[in-house]
């Protein structure tokens, strides 16, 4: 033992913590693909942009679930918040687009942070009906306004202006899908920059062990409840981006559909995990796309059917199993 | 001088059961004492009420003379309190090394930074590293705890602890579960704290005691029974007769 912390197995072990925030190669797939995406499939762009939508609202739900083991069922509320906010800056004159994102980002983050005050002092089964009846509450408080948000029927009469005063949202949503990429690639990188400090492994830690880290001094309130603010900004940039390229907010953007449908999306992917959501994203809104439309009656079951064969065999979602199978590779060179 | 941790008339009831009862305790610098009493004494209880992870009922909690009685477990951990786990209690998927790190990063205050990478900070991860090191399970660093063999992870639990530099260390049953050909590694490992850490060792295991401590308090059914030295308390005819009248 002395020997090797003389040689190699010191630096060996050190260097590779010291190193493990640094950008990998493969971290550029994911960029790579959805750069391609946009000149291979021209026709599928407003399918592309609801996609990078979902990949950065289910990367909010990743970062407190996966990181901060906080379950949540109710994570579209800060989406809905998020898209009422920009579709009704847009609907009452003032229509430009990366400021209704700013402003959604707020109204969601203090949204978080304050419904997070409150609900975060519980766990578990008690935390996760508390997510849910937020999330519900409000889609109530919006159906019953019926004469700001259009109720039922939806926000009405949203203008966005041209991004930077200069590309239109199109029909063919070209722009749409080069402003949710570029929106989510900036945010990605924040999000990838919490993960690896101290402030984002500690998140990890209250995940392995909470009871340890109120030992260690650490406090854990405090740093759940930053978590799940920022998480609700990111959420609520996401309900923007879908208001200000489809120009219209429904209550659905509220709903419990949305924030169930995610979680499964996580799952898939791999909780805990980056780019759980870049592959589990994809994978599900192009499958529900193709098989939605070949046999809408046995989607549900096509989808449950694969969520129980990954819970039950790939715990950890597909990336998790991509992990060990190169671990195995590794190990039997 | 003030006591490293002091508790006075400390009281914990679960309805009408009280678990720690007017318990008085000093625990002096540098001291290395044992907390022992059957099953159900309430030895975990007061680990937990001194942690804070616990509130009591009544009385005081000091740390240095500080009262800390309302303060939560974070701010007693900053006063220089800590402790292990009679279970372990550790972040079973990350590495061992990392467990460590979070310890130190804590300590250090840096724990909260959302901005550098964790990595860049390289004084923490070679002070964790050192610290595997001195308890002899470098080799094991990169590992995910939980991979390791019990009694591998009872190390990984004293190295978090000591992680945080601390003036008072309880430890609960840090032996527990370890077969007894690997848990001399323990013993010695604790012998060689430095003597200015105030230890409470809280044990089981009579020859652990007999061997770590040089002063022992006897916990019944929440209550002090008597406190001395190892002699005084193996002579003793109460103790023998709850305690190790028990195991004769």
């Amino acid at each position: 033992m002395r020997a090797d912390a003389v040689g190699g197995a010191a630096p060996q072990a050190v260097e590779a913590l010291a190193r493990a925030h640094r950008l990998k190669p493969w971290e550029l797939a994911p960029w790579l693909a959805a750069i391609a995406a946009y000149f291979l499939f021209p026709s599928y762009l407003p399918l592309g942009a609801q996609i990078l939508i979902a990949i950065l609202f289910t990367l909010s739900i990743d970062l407190i679930l996966g990181y901060a083991g906080i379950v949540t069922l109710g994570q579209s509320a800060f989406f809905g918040a998020g898209a009422y906010t920009a579709g009704l800056l847009a609907a009452h004159g003032w229509g430009e687009p990366i400021s209704g994102l700013a402003a959604a980002a707020a109204v969601a983050g203090l949204l978080g942070l304050a419904s997070g005050a409150v609900i975060l002092r519980t766990r578990g089964l008690s935390l996760l009906m508390l997510t849910l009846v937020i999330a519900e509450m409000l889609q109530e408080a919006a159906n019953k306004a019926g004469d700001i948000t259009g109720g039922a029927d939806g926000l009405q009469g949203m203008e966005v202006w041209p991004l930077l005063g200069h590309f239109e949202f199109g029909l063919f949503g070209r722009t749409a899908y080069v402003y949710c990429l570029v929106v989510l690639f900036l945010l990605w990188l924040v999000a990838r920059r919490i993960v690896h400090s101290p402030f984002g492994r500690s998140l990890t830690g209250i995940r392995e062990n909470e009871a340890r880290m109120h030992a260690i001094g650490s406090p854990v309130f405090r740093r759940r409840l930053v978590i799940y603010a920022f998480a609700a900004a990111l959420s609520g940039i996401a309900g923007a981006l879908l208001a200000e390229t489809t120009q219209f907010v429904g209550l659905d953007s509220l709903g419990f559909e949305r924030s169930g449908s995610a979680l499964i999306m996580l799952i898939i992917g791999g909780v805990g995990r980056l780019y759980g959501p870049f592959i589990g994203v994809p994978l599900y809104m192009v499958a529900q796309d193709r098989f939605a439309q070949a046999d809408p009656v046995y989607w549900d079951f096509w989808i449950g059917l694969l969520l129980i064969i990954v819970v039950v065999f790939a715990r950890g979602g597909l990336l998790g199993l991509a992990e060990r199978l190169l671990r195995r590779r590794g190990r039997k060179p | 001088m003030s006591a490293a941790l002091e508790t006075r008339g400390l009281c914990k009831n679960f309805g009408a059961l009280a678990v720690a009862n007017a318990i008085d305790f000093r625990l002096e610098r540098g001291a290395r004492h044992a907390l022992i009493g059957p099953n159900g004494a309430g030895k975990t209880t007061f680990v937990n009420l001194v942690t804070g992870a616990l509130r009591p009922s009544a009385g005081r909690i000091l740390i240095d003379g500080g009262d800390v009685t309302a303060l939560p477990q974070a701010q007693r951990v900053k006063r220089g309190l800590a402790r292990t786990f009679q279970l372990n209690t550790l972040f079973r998927g990350l590495s061992v090394l990392e467990n460590v790190c979070l310890a130190i990063g804590e300590r250090l205050g840096v724990a909260g930074d959302m901005h550098r990478p964790a990595g860049s900070r390289r004084i923490v991860i070679d002070e964790a590293y050192a610290a595997l090191e001195r308890l002899g399970i470098a080799d094991e660093a990169r590992r995910p705890v939980r991979e390791l063999p019990y009694g591998r992870q009872r190390l990984v639990e004293l190295a978090v602890a000591l992680g945080l530099e601390p003036k008072v260390l309880l430890l609960d049953e840090p032996a527990a579960g370890v077969p007894s050909a690997e848990s001399g590694v323990i013993v010695d490992i604790i012998e060689s704290l430095p003597a200015d850490i105030a230890l409470l060792i809280i044990e089981h295991d009579m020859d652990l005691v007999f061997r770590l401590a040089r002063r022992i308090t006897v916990l019944v059914q929440g209550a002090v029974l008597v406190e001395g030295t190892p002699q005084e308390i193996a002579g003793d005819a109460r103790v023998r007769e709850v305690y190790l009248g028990e195991r004769a």
